[in-house]
């Protein structure tokens, strides 16, 4: 597939998707295979993608044929094809998942319009090459999981939507200000030539005040804490096909962009700004990892997990060296395929026990014992057992602080994976070994639903035997991120003024 | 000029701040719709200011010595169309919690 026609098709096909979607509310076999497919399709796309850009080469589409200044492109990178790669495998799973899983209410509600519509912003995002049109693709995703957290019924769920809506409009209103400030500063909000006025003149003060807008903005969306809180509350929520995508890419296009603008286009202004991304880094692993340990259900657990392990991910973007974004990048990829499944499996658990409350749970190994070493998989890389992917995440990026100096983000590091171990034992001892509860209630395992899980479980035992492919994209991805003249030359055009 | 707009903005951030302090529902989303206007201007005035000029030129036309930039125009438009969606999905949950409300027995 040539590079352009990928670029474009993983606009088209979710977007086609999600209009055709869209009336087939009463045909449910419909619905799951237009969604399976453009998911499908959408991975074939990105797979060609990342082929096409593995030795650092830039694909650039220009919309409309304008020129790259003011003009929107859409900018395929390495990272970006990476993370395409990555998300729109995950999509691919839960929505095979969503085929059993997916209820009645959320069907006639227009889930999978609404979850085709995210896959189109989702992927938008990571394709823009300029702040403005990521402040669009994020309203895409936004609106679109807005609709999605609506559906969640009772007045408890009605609440977390509000709080959840709320925040993230905030977070939005920042990001424009943001991007507005900067354009009247520098006059551009193209992210190549941006870098490259940075690079020519670095005037640190002036960019600083919004550089730390933006942080603010992306920080809430990733769930950076002390910005975290409308995580926990309403993640938990929806049925767990949904919880599980958003689990695996809203927060996770926050980190993208806090790479892509921390790690490419703000190194070269001095903001001042990084030893306070330390601090916030080191307080969401420890917070996210301490409110994990507090919870009794295995969906809050695992929320609240999320939060911590985006900690690991700021950790690359506030020590920024070649090496720590690189560990960042991979983390990110390790994260979503392990955190994605760790929800489908306790979807699973939930099906077998009839609750996700650890307390009515138990005997799981007994009853389903193949579910159990699934379980184990995901659970034991997410805290960074070797040899899983989770270890070589956490190994490159603890080294990469260590080089770096900073000795506390490393030791807290370390301390929240002991953390995230003894949580993750919490819900193997609590579900899985504990005695069987009396009369569990009849439930049969179905290979939609099993499927996924066994496919991302092997790619994260995959991950960990080979990690050598992807640790080199994602050094490539961090070289790119680090000296973006070729991304400038893609977009820009060739320097005609010397 | 552009004093007289930074003044106006910075009235409605306050505005809207205020608003979402008091903490009823309905202040959340006229603290939230104020917020986003002073956004809005904010964005708009990020081109600078310029009194009766043109934003868009025939082709072929001389240039004239100043323009009024397209672009902010252009970015405060889509924020502008993003904006009433958001804010019409707020209020859509609102009536359906007080719908909800309405409907449970005392």
């Amino acid at each position: 597939m040539p590079p352009d026609f990928a670029i474009v098709a993983l606009l088209l096909v979710p977007l086609a998707a999600g209009l055709a979607a869209v009336f087939l509310r009463r045909r449910p076999r419909s619905a799951d295979a237009v969604l399976t497919s453009a998911a499908a399709l959408c991975l074939a796309a990105s797979l060609s993608l990342l082929a096409a850009t593995g030795k650092g080469e830039v694909h650039v589409l220009f919309a409309g044929a304008w020129p790259g200044g003011p003009g929107i492109v859409l900018v395929a990178d390495t990272l970006a094809a990476l993370m395409l790669s990555v998300c729109n495998f995950v999509a691919l799973c839960t929505a095979t998942y969503g085929w059993r899983a997916l209820p009645t209410r959320y069907r006639l509600g227009r889930a999978h319009a609404f979850i085709a519509f995210m896959l189109f912003g989702v992927n938008g995002a990571f394709l823009a090459g300029d702040l403005f049109n990521l402040y669009v693709w994020f309203e895409v995703l936004l609106l679109s999981s807005f609709a999605l957290m609506g559906l969640v019924p009772g007045s408890e769920g009605r609440a977390a939507t509000l709080r959840y809506v709320v925040l993230n409009l905030i977070a939005s209103l920042l990001f424009l200000a943001a991007a507005g400030l900067i354009y009247a500063k520098t006059g551009t909000l193209n992210l190549a030539d941006l870098a490259l006025r940075l690079r020519v003149s670095p005037d640190g003060p002036q960019i600083a005040t919004s550089a730390v807008l933006l942080f603010g903005a992306f920080a809430i969306k990733a769930a950076v804490f002390p910005f975290s809180i409308w995580l926990p509350a309403s993640y938990p929520r929806p049925p767990i096909a949904i919880s599980a995508l958003f689990a695996a890419l809203l927060t996770k296009v926050g980190v993208y962009a806090l790479l892509r603008c921390f790690g490419m286009v703000f190194p070269a202004a001095d903001t001042g700004l990084m030893p306070w991304i330390a601090v916030f880094a080191g307080l969401t692993m420890l917070c996210g990892v301490l409110g994990a340990a507090s919870r009794g259900r295995i969906r809050e657990i695992l929320s609240f997990h999320i939060i911590s392990q985006i900690g690991y991910m700021i950790v690359g973007v506030a020590l920024l060296g070649q090496a720590a974004i690189a560990a960042a990048i991979f983390y990110v990829v390790h994260h979503i395929v392990v955190k994605t499944n760790l929800f489908l499996i306790a979807g699973q658990v939930e099906g077998l026990g009839g609750s996700d409350e650890l307390d009515r749970l138990g005997g799981i190994a007994k009853r389903a014992p193949w579910l159990a070493v699934l379980f184990l998989i995901p659970a034991l890389s997410l805290a960074g057992i070797p040899p899983l992917s989770g270890f070589w995440a956490k190994f490159s990026l603890i080294r990469a602080s260590l080089d770096a100096g900073a000795v506390t983000l490393a030791v807290v590091a370390l301390a929240t994976g002991i953390l995230t171990l003894f949580s993750m034992a919490k819900i193997w001892a609590g579900a899985f070994w504990k005695e069987v509860p009396e009369n569990p209630p009849p439930f049969r395992f179905h290979i939609s639903s099993v499927a996924p899980i066994v496919v991302m479980a092997a790619v994260t035992v995959g991950l960990g035997l080979w990690s050598q492919p992807l640790f080199d994209r994602a050094v490539t991805a961090a070289a790119q991120l680090a000296d973006p003249a070729a991304y400038i030359r893609a977009v820009l055009g060739e320097p005609t003024a010397p | 000029m552009e004093w007289i707009i930074a003044l106006v903005i910075g009235a409605i951030f306050a505005a809207g701040i205020a608003a979402l302090r008091r903490g009823t529902r309905l202040h959340l989303v006229v603290g939230l719709i104020l917020l986003s206007q002073a956004v809005n201007l904010s964005v708009f005035t990020a081109g600078g200011l310029v009194e009766g000029k043109p934003a868009i030129l025939d082709p072929g036309s001389p240039l004239p010595e100043t323009v009024a930039d397209p672009l902010p125009q252009a970015l405060v438009l889509t924020a502008i169309v993003i904006g009433l969606g958001v804010t019409a999905y707020l209020l859509a949950l609102l009536v359906r919690e007080a719908r909800a409300k309405s409907k449970r027995p005392s």
